[in-house]
Formats: C-alpha cells, structure tokens, sequence
C-alpha cells in the first residue's frame, strides 16, 4: 500500500459552476485531445467506429433531471474528472506505489511505468473517475495537464489545465484552493462551494458550485405587478395617454 | 510504501510549430491554433487573439484532429458503376473527372442553363459558389437557407435590416435580462456560451423559452417549456401587455422606426401603403408644427399620435393600427394562455420583468454620436434587455409572422442597436432596399442577369416566367412563398423528379446530404433519385456531388468529386458573404492547407474554377481566352466584386496599407496567415450603436466599403412590400396570384405581425409534437462519425415526458410506433421530465444509413439511431382541395421541421425487435470502415 503525503505545499484542483456548465463537453475532448498527445500513453479508443465505441476519458460531462417538490423538473450537466483528493483512497490503495500525490501541489497522479493496470484505485475511488486504458493497460486519470501548468513553453496565460482553457461559458476555474485568497477560494466562499460526496472522507480538493436557485419569476410578480398597471382600459384612453406621454419626451411640449 | 514520487518534467515542448486557421466543424468558424509535430497535426486549441471565440474551443473544434484523420475522407474522384444507391463507384483521374462533368455541363449552357441545378449546403463560400452559378447562367442555384432558418434571416432584414443568426448579437457587456428563443445552439455556438458565461457572472437573468429544457435552457434561471409553434402567441401577448401599460419606448418608435409614418387609408390600389413625397420619401406629421413632413429632416419629430385628413379620408400613423390590434383582448395573457402552454400569471411576470429591466433599469453611457437628422446626442441610453433565437421559431409554418413579432417586440422596448440590446455585426445593419433583388433570367451562353436570391419589394419582383410560372426549379419567389430569400433547397429533388415546373439534365451538389437527414420524406427522395422513366433513364439525368466524407448522398450521384478537410485548405470567410465580425469591428478570415492531403482530393472551389475554365465562363476568362485564376486562393487574392473591393478586406493595396477599399495585394494571404488567419476592423467609438442611423457609422461603413453610400433607414414594423402582395391578392395591379392562392396570401402577408395556427390539416388523431434538436457537441457540423463526437452522442433514443411515458406505459429502453399522417418510425424511448408534457423529441442526423461514414454496419447510429424525417413529407397531407400544399412557410418557403405531429403506441419488445424501423439495406462503402482501435499520438 501506498502513503500519501502528510501534507501538500498547495492544493491545486479546479473550481466547477454548475450554474453556468451547459454540457457542450468542450472540456471533454479538448482534455481528450491533450492527454492523447501530451503525458503519458495516449488515450485509446477501442471500436471508434464500430458496435461499442469506448475510449479512455479523463473527464466525463454527465446530465441529471432533478424533479423539485415545486416547479419544473431541470436539468444539470455535471462533469466529473478526478478531484485530487486530500485522502486519496486511490493513492493508499495502489500496490505498486504507481499512484501519488504530488506534495508540491497536491496533484494525483499515476506513474505509468510502475503501472500493472491492477484496477484497485479505480474500485477505491467513489467518483469512478479513473480509466483503465484497454490499448495500454495503464491506469489513465487527470493530470491536472501537470505538463501544461508549469510549462514554460506555452504563454504563461495558457498554463492552465485544456479543460479550463478551453470551456466557454466559463465555467472551469483553476487555482490554489489551499490559499483561502486566491480566486478559486474566495469564488468557492461566495458561491457556497461543495464538496462532491464530503461523506466518503476523501476531502476532495476540487470543489463545485451549485446551481442558483431557478423558475422563480413568478413569486416576485407582486413587486413587480405595478410595473404591468394598464394606463387606460380602452383603446380611446390609450391614445390620450400617448398623447400626454409624447408631450413629456425631451423637446416636447410638456 | 513511504510516500516517494518520480521526478517529472513539467516543461515538455508542446509542439514544433502552431499554423493559426479557420475552424470549419461547424458555422461558428473559430480561430484555431493547430500545433504541428513532424509535419502532423497534434492538436487543436482555440486562438485568443480571434474575434469570435477569443481562445476558447467547443467540443467540435477540439475533434478536429478525429476529422482531418477519418476513415470515412474520400480518396479520389469517382464514377459510379452499380445502380444509384448502391454505393458501387471505381475511382478515376481528376482529369476524367472534369471531363465527364464539363461533358453534361457544357451542353446544358449552350441550350437551356436552367437544366442544371447547383445547389450547396454547409457551403461557406456563398459569394463564390453563386459568382459561378451566374456566370454558367443558371437560374437554379441556393444555399441549404430554405430549410434551415430563412425565416429568421428574412422577418430579421424585412424589420430591421439584420438578423439574430450570426448577424448580430446581445450586448453581453451590458445585457441585463437575456431571453433566448427556440435555441438549441446556433452558429454564433461559441460566443453564446461565452456570452452565457459571462453575464450570469455578473448575475443577469437569463429566460429560456423551448419546450426542451437543455443545453441554454438548462442553465436559464426560467425555463419556459411553451407549445411548439405558439412562439408567435406569447410574444403578441407580451406586446399587448408592454402596450397596454404604456412600456414602450415612445421617443426611439418616433425618431427610428415607421411607427409615425402615416398609412393610407384611400381605397384603391394604395390603400395600407405608406404615404410618401414626390420623392419616395416616407410622410410623417412634424409634431413641433403639426405639418406634413418627409420623416428624415432636421429637426422634425415625428408624431406617432396624429393623424392626417386629405379629401375626406383620416390618414393614421402605423402607431395607431398597432395599438387597434394588439391591444385587442385576443392576445391578452388569459386568452393566450392554454394555447401556448404557459399560465397567464407567467406571461405577465416575464412581461413585467422586462418592463422592469428595460426602464428601470435603463442607463446611459457618455458617449456623444450624431443622428442622420443632423441632431447631436450627448448619451447613449442603454435598455439592458436583449434577445436571441433561433430554429426553434424559425421551423414553423409561422415561423416568418413569429420571428417579426420577435423582432416588433424588440423594436417596442427600444433594444435594438442600444446599450444593452441587441447589437448588429457588419455588414450589417443593411435595410432591406439595399440588397439585391431576385433574378432569373436564363439565356443560353449568358450569365444570368443578376444575383439569383435577394429581397423583393412587390410582386414585380418575383421570380416568374412571362406565363406566369415559377423561373426557378425550386419555386422560390413565386405566390407558394414570395419572400423565399434563401432558395428552397427541400423542393428540388422533388420538383425535379415531377419535372415540375420543368425537367433538368444536371444536379449539382455539395456538401448536402439530401438523401438522408438534409432532406424531408427521406424514403420518398431516395426513391426520386433512383426512379427512372420509360425509357430506362434516371429522371434526374445526372447527379454530380462533392463531399470531403462518405455521407449517405453519395452513393446516389453518379461522379463524385471529393473534397479536402477543412486544414487541407484554402477558404476565405469573407465580408462579401457570411462573415465573422463582432459588433464593435468587421472581421473575415481565411483557411489555408496546413496539412496537404494525402489523398487525390481537391478543395471544391477550386474544382468550381477548374470546371469554370474548362467551360471558359464569362466571369472566369480574361477577354484573351485565358483563364483569370488557377485556383481559389488566386481567385481570394486577385478577383474583385468591384473596383478595389474583393473577398478579403485587409491589408489591401499594393503594400498590403489599405483597408476595404485598395488595390490587389499578391501578399495578401501571407499577411492574413502572419495575423493569425483573420484581420478586424474595429468600429469606432462613437459609431457602436444606433448603427442604422449612426452618421459616424454610415461614413465608416461606407469607406470599409460595406455600403456605397450612406443607408440610414427607419425600423419597418410595418413591412410595406407585404401589403403589396396583399393588394395584388386584392386585385390590383398586373401580377397577381393565382386564384388558389388569393386567399392565403391576403391572409398571411399581413404587413403586421400576426399568428395563426400550424396544425396540419388532415393530422386529425396526431396530437403529440415531435421536433429534433442537434447537440452542442455536434451543431452544424459534418462529424457525426468523428471518433471521439460519437462516443458522446452515437445514440438517439426518442425522449419522452413523464406523463405521456406512464399514459403509454413505456420504460426506458422499451420501443414505441411514432407516426403521423406520413409514415411511421419504430424507436428506443427514454423518458425526459424536464419537457413540455406534449412533446417528444430526438437528437437528429445521429441515425446512419449503413455503410455510410466508414462505420460498421452494427454501429448503433445505424442499428438504433433514426431520423424523424421519415414522418415528415415536403406536402402537407391533402386537404381535399385537389391541391398538395407544401410543408413550409407560406411567406418564405422555410420548411417547417417543426410542425410535425405524432401518435405514439408501444411497440414489441426489444428482444423481437433489434433495430430502429424502417431498416434500409446497406450501401456499399467506397472508403471500407475505420480501424478497430486509435491510439492517436503523433509526437514522440
């Protein structure tokens, strides 16, 4: 079994608006496209064009129906990658000590080359969200694009993670959630930031935000009500009314 | 085992060399920067310096690398050798190719021009493909427009001369409340969600009306889940309650729009035409003199209330038929309310809300700008409402009257071209008068006489014949849909094959898979594509079609010249056609081959060229018989539409100094290619809103060459050209339609916005609304087979409400009969609560025919996936009237999609029933299928 480290000098993770994601998976493939290329084995794709396609993604875009007691039901598109877990049960679990976390900055990680493709972590880990890759038989997860954040070949504004880089609503913020003053964490503070599943103890680092609350227009009609007060019942008065309305514009007669 | 860790290095090198394109994976037409390593693409990532997307990249963009390297990519040009349909071709030179095609084109234009067809799909290349067509002289050519959402660009130019699409855009930097509109996705794919993103940052409300809560509906803080086709209803309704409590904005209606232009009220064959001067200027009454007045004179303030008296008759200003129409209790919230789907208490709450933001929220931006009356203006005032839609109210049979309601609300509130509104992009704002007009005059060896698809202004100018019959194979601008500004290209295989109006020899098409998800009654197309006559000949002679991949269209055409990938080649994202620009500059861009390809393919305009100098077409020869351009990225450099003005407006002139307007640079590809692929134009400050009557604006357009003279225009919420169709309808004048139509053209053409009711007659016992939607991963695009695209959505199950799932008794997973009055379909249902309770719906142009796209014949897209275009038929069910009417608007031709009503019944159990019915037998595939496994990494 594997030890994590006692503590990490900063923890790294992402920052994820369920407010605002709108399941386009633009994080999906640019992630998808980068790590195929980029640490590591690439992330094969089994049947690309046949019965069963199925390859290997760092992260995944889910959506849900959420049926409220009152109201529509709505939809939140959730996507999952590793969460970079202070108590990785994946890293503990692994055999070989394949699986880290990085101390510098918390990042998980699996070194390939100490790999057997056991599967352990993937069963240890409650998000599922780790992917045996079946061309390589290497365990496959989020790097964090580890190999993008402090690279010092891209522009220093490109040394973010291709899931952040790329999103278009926004939605994917990056940071040191360990430094209650950094953007992530004063985001995760206004927002009301979640853990996803706090109850399985892994202290995840990546941290959601919710959904604001939705469909409320209608309670709000009684302040807003005198806004919709007819100036006139009949169309007769509505020509009067326009009438004196046009005398009040600026140059008229009013 | 202790904690250790191998040491890593954090700073490989990324890529060898970044070549900045165009993304071509859908219309959105991102900057992309394309990282290369040993020659190959390694990938893909969005250019930060770009207009559109500014360094962001949607799931498309990112699987492009999966595009450029599909199995299903054409090799070589090919001829057909089994029947149409089979799929059996052997593959040929290029130089047969053009040849055998020269060989049925020649002919043609030497006899009657209209007997070739030419019509292109995802075509971005409008302005050349049409440059072609005219100079061959066919009368016959149009976009895929008709059938995707011309109703939205039509009711856009008609009323305000721009259009949502990708014309214009909310104000994202100032918008408060965002109500979007049938919108699944749209062109502007990118830049919606960044738009999105951006303002829920800053905590505005966003409102989504669609029956289906997904995508922007999902994360819009109300969801409005209306009747499919009721748009128009609740609009009005929303009009009738903003008017009735005097929220509108009375100084923007007097000074920008023909609300105070005086109507006349004579009888005869003026009657509800506007009254103009000697000199066809609109009449208005001077409110500071009470006075007759041309609208446009300094100082005059157009008087939306008075009226006018002349040899007995009152004259009344548009303002005044507005407020006798809709404040009618018919569009009063209760009386709206069942119809549309949304309790009147709704209607009222939105209505107040945007009351709200637009007046109470209403602020100003200090900046000075001059209006075309001469008058100074010290501010900007900013009404923070905007609005965007899209297929979902331009796919009705209403869609034209519902997209003008849209835009007379807009218009009301005094949110367009304000701070917070809604923003054009140039070339627009561009009044209707300043577009071409239809023409269609074919003569044998002679270009057409003009510019096939524009905006007509009265009967006089619809495209008929000296005996009254249609010009055009299509029928567009004829009484069927008068204002059909983008071609009909649903109708041409069918009118073709009925030779109706005419029979041609030719039909040439691109990128356009018309016989499978492109087209209506998609059994029923194939079908005419293979039928022959008499005498063993196809009815539509010739099918030639050019296609990068292996669709399903393929295997019914009979040469085959196949297209390069989008990074294969050059293009020019021009401001002569569908550009890329943002509201505060004029943008185009170009592509150019970062890779070449490794296969005996060519890009399509440049084999347009080849085929135009084969053939020596006037516009294509120099008066030396001697070619004008090779290849299309000569033609991008070297052609100009008018002096100085060409495909690409930077770094014109010699030296590459010039913008808009300068002479030919040779240098100029390079330049765009050192700038990233693009080059931008901003606006200045003081011209960035009220455009359309913006002085600064007008000059700077003009010297972009946008315009050749300033055109400011009022808003027209009164469209006068539809009240001449009506007048002809009435009996006046010499076209008029014929006497099955009078009616319906007296009805629909109503110069107001109106609604009425789709429902198809003869659908009695149909009752279910069925639509399609695309997913954002595949919006617009050609990739449906990309490897990693179809992981995401390679299934298409029919989504159902909760409430009509219990009252079927379905599960997931269980199979269900959907008819409707055409056909029937047997398909997979999963159940969807966040739905309008009386609609299904589905993904479309997931479902493959097998053997199309180098996929297996199991893939699940061709066993399970379906199209819903089985049920939909290009004619209405007969009426008993003798007539087939046709299934599209009957102002645009815009083919309603969206009207389609079903009934639905459980079906046997999967178990007896492995595939989505009907099953269609496979087409052999030119290109065989993919490989079993990718491992795609191109470095090292």
């Amino acid at each position: 079994m594997t030890e994590l480290p006692a503590s990490t000098t900063r923890k790294m993770g992402l920052v994820i608006d369920l407010d605002t994601c709108v399941g386009c998976h633009a994080c999906v493939i640019s992630c998808k496209g980068w790590n195929t290329e980029n640490y590591g084995a690439p992330l094969s794709d089994q049947s690309p064009y046949g019965a069963d396609p199925s390859g290997t993604f760092l992260n995944r875009v889910h959506s849900y129906e959420v049926q409220p007691d009152q109201g529509a039901a709505q939809l939140i598109h959730f996507p999952k990658s590793c969460l970079h877990c202070e108590d990785a049960p994946c890293v503990t679990v692994c055999p070989t000590g394949a699986s880290y976390k990085r101390v510098e900055d918390g990042i998980v990680l699996v070194n390939e080359s100490h790999c057997i493709g056991c599967g352990l972590c993937a069963w240890s880990c409650p998000y599922g969200a780790r992917e045996l890759d079946l061309a390589e038989g290497v365990m496959k997860k989020c790097t964090l694009c580890v190999d993008r954040i402090y690279n010092e070949n891209l522009p220093e504004v490109d040394r973010v993670p291709s899931c952040v880089r790329t999103c278009p609503a926004g939605a994917r913020h990056f940071g040191d959630l360990g430094d209650p003053d950094s953007e992530v964490s004063k985001l995760v503070a206004e927002r009301g930031g979640m853990d996803l599943m706090p109850e399985m103890g892994t202290k995840p680092v990546n941290k959601y935000l919710p959904p604001r609350p939705k469909d409320q227009i209608e309670e709000q009609i009684d302040v807003l009500a005198p806004l919709l007060a007819p100036v006139a019942e009949e169309p007769k008065g509505f020509l009067g009314w326009l009438d004196k309305a046009l005398d009040k514009l600026p140059g008229g007669n009013a | 085992m202790a904690h250790s860790q191998p040491k890593l290095d954090t700073s490989p090198p990324v890529s060898d060399e970044i070549r900045q394109t165009t993304c071509y994976m859908c219309a959105c037409r991102c900057g992309i920067n394309v990282h290369m390593k040993g020659g190959k693409v390694a990938y893909i990532e969005g250019n930060r310096d770009h207009p559109v997307n500014k360094g962001v990249l949607c799931a498309k963009g990112s699987a492009g690398i999966m595009q450029v390297n599909a199995p299903s990519r054409l090799k070589a040009p090919m001829i057909r050798t089994g029947p149409r349909g089979s799929g059996k071709f052997k593959e040929i030179s290029w130089d047969a190719a053009l040849a055998i095609a020269v060989g049925w084109m020649e002919p043609i234009r030497h006899e009657a021009p209209e007997k070739l067809a030419f019509f292109t799909g995802r075509d971005q290349s409008q302005s050349f493909t049409s440059f072609f067509a005219q100079s061959f002289g066919t009368p016959n050519y149009a976009a895929h427009g008709g059938f995707c959402s011309v109703n939205m660009a039509t009711a856009g130019i008609y009323t305000m001369g721009g259009a949502f699409w990708e014309f214009g855009q909310p104000d994202w930097d100032h918008t408060k409340l965002f109500m979007l509109f049938g919108v699944a996705e749209d062109h502007d794919s990118n830049p919606i969600k960044m738009g999105i993103g951006k303002i829920k940052k800053r905590g505005a409300r966003v409102i989504g009306v669609n029956p289906i809560r997904s995508g922007y509906n999902a994360v819009a803080d109300d969801w409005v889940g209306i009747t499919p086709g009721t748009d128009g209803l609740f609009i009005l309704s929303m009009v009738h309650v903003l008017m009735k409590a005097g929220k509108i904005d009375l100084d923007y209606l007097s000074r920008y729009t023909n609300a105070p232009v005086l109507v006349n009220a004579a009888e005869g064959p003026e009657k509800g035409l506007l009254m103009r001067d000697e000199n066809g200027k609109m009449l208005v009454i001077d409110r500071n003199t009470g006075k007759l007045t041309p609208f446009d004179q300094p100082g005059v303030r157009p008087d939306l209330s008075a009226t006018y008296e002349k040899d007995g008759v009152t004259h009344r200003p548009v303002f005044h038929l507005m407020a006798d129409r809709y404040l009618s209790d018919e569009y009063a919230p209760e009386a709206v309310a069942d119809r549309c789907g949304i309790p009147a208490a709704r209607i009222r709450a939105i209505a107040a809300e945007i009351a709200r933001v637009a007046f109470d929220e209403a602020f100003e931006l200090d900046q000075e700008w001059t209006d075309f009356r001469g008058e100074k203006h010290t501010k900007m005032i900013g009404r923070p409402v905007s609005f965007h839609s899209m297929r979902g109210v331009s796919a009705h049979a209403n869609g034209f009257q519902t997209c003008r309601a849209l835009h007379v609300l807009q218009i009301l509130l005094g949110t367009v071209e304000v701070p917070g509104g809604f923003r054009f992009k140039p070339p627009y704002p561009k009044p209707v008068e300043a577009h071409p007009t239809p023409h269609c005059k074919a003569t044998p060896d002679t270009p057409l006489d003009g510019p096939h698809l524009g905006f007509v202004q009265g009967p006089e100018h619809l495209a008929l014949k000296e005996d009254g019959s249609p010009a055009r194979i299509d029928k567009a601008f004829t009484w069927e849909n008068p204002m059909s500004a983008h071609g009909l290209m649903h109708m041409v295989i069918s009118n073709a094959h009925a030779g109706d109006p005419y029979k041609i020899d030719t039909l040439f098409m691109y990128m356009a898979n018309m016989s499978w998800n492109s087209s209506m009654n998609t059994k029923g197309v194939m079908e005419m594509l293979t039928d022959k006559d008499e005498n063993g000949e196809y009815v539509i002679p010739h099918i030639i079609y050019s296609d990068a991949y292996s669709s399903e269209m393929v295997a019914y055409a009979d040469l085959i010249l196949p297209d390069t990938t989008y990074l294969e080649r050059h293009d020019c994202i021009s401001l002569l056609d569908r550009p890329i620009c943002e509201a505060d500059g004029a943008a185009d861009a170009i592509r150019w081959p970062v890779i070449e390809p490794d296969r005996d393919v060519r890009g399509f305009q440049t084999v347009l060229i080849q085929l135009a100098n084969r053939m020596k077409l006037p516009g294509f020869t120099n008066e030396d018989r001697t070619p004008k351009w090779k290849d299309y990225a000569d033609y991008i450099v070297n052609h100009e539409r008018k002096p100085g003005i060409g495909p690409l407006s930077g770094w014109r002139g010699k030296d590459g100094s010039k913008t808009g307007r300068g002479d030919v640079n040779p240098d100029q590809l390079n330049r765009y290619i050192e700038n990233g692929g693009f080059h931008i134009e901003h606006v200045p400050a003081e011209a960035t809103y009220y455009k359309p009557w913006n002085a600064d604006y007008q000059d700077w357009a003009v010297g972009l060459g946008l315009y050749d003279s300033p055109h400011p225009y009022l808003f027209q919420l009164y469209v006068e050209p539809m009240r001449k169709f009506q007048l002809a309808a009435e009996g006046h004048g010499e076209r008029q339609p014929p006497e099955h139509l009078r009616k319906r053209v007296q009805e629909t053409m109503d110069p107001l916005p109106i609604w009425y009711e789709t429902d198809q007659t003869g659908n009695e016992g149909f009752t279910v609304n069925a639509l399609t939607q695309r997913p954002m991963a595949m919006y617009h695009s050609w990739g449906t087979q990309n490897a990693w695209l179809r992981q995401l959505h390679g299934r298409n199950p029919l989504y159902v409400p909760s409430k009509l799932m219990r009252k079927h008794g379905l599960k997931d997973g269980d199979w269900a009969k959907v008819s409707s009055p055409h056909g029937a379909i047997t398909v997979p249902v999963m159940e969807m609560a966040a739905l309008n309770d009386n609609t299904v719906w589905t993904w479309n142009a997931i479902g493959k025919r097998k053997g199309a796209w180098a996929l297996e014949e199991d893939a699940p897209e061709a066993t399970k996936g379906f199209l819903l275009n089985h049920l939909i038929h290009e004619l209405l069910p007969p009426k008993g009237d003798g007539m087939r009417w046709a299934n599209s608007d009957p102002i645009t031709g815009q083919a309603a999609w969206f009207d389609l009503k079903v009934k639905i019944e459980k079906a046997a159990a999967p178990a007896d029933l492995p595939e989505s019915q009907p099953v269609f037998d496979p087409i052999a595939s030119p290109v065989g299928t993919g490989p079993a496994e990718l491992k795609w990494k191109v470095g090292k």
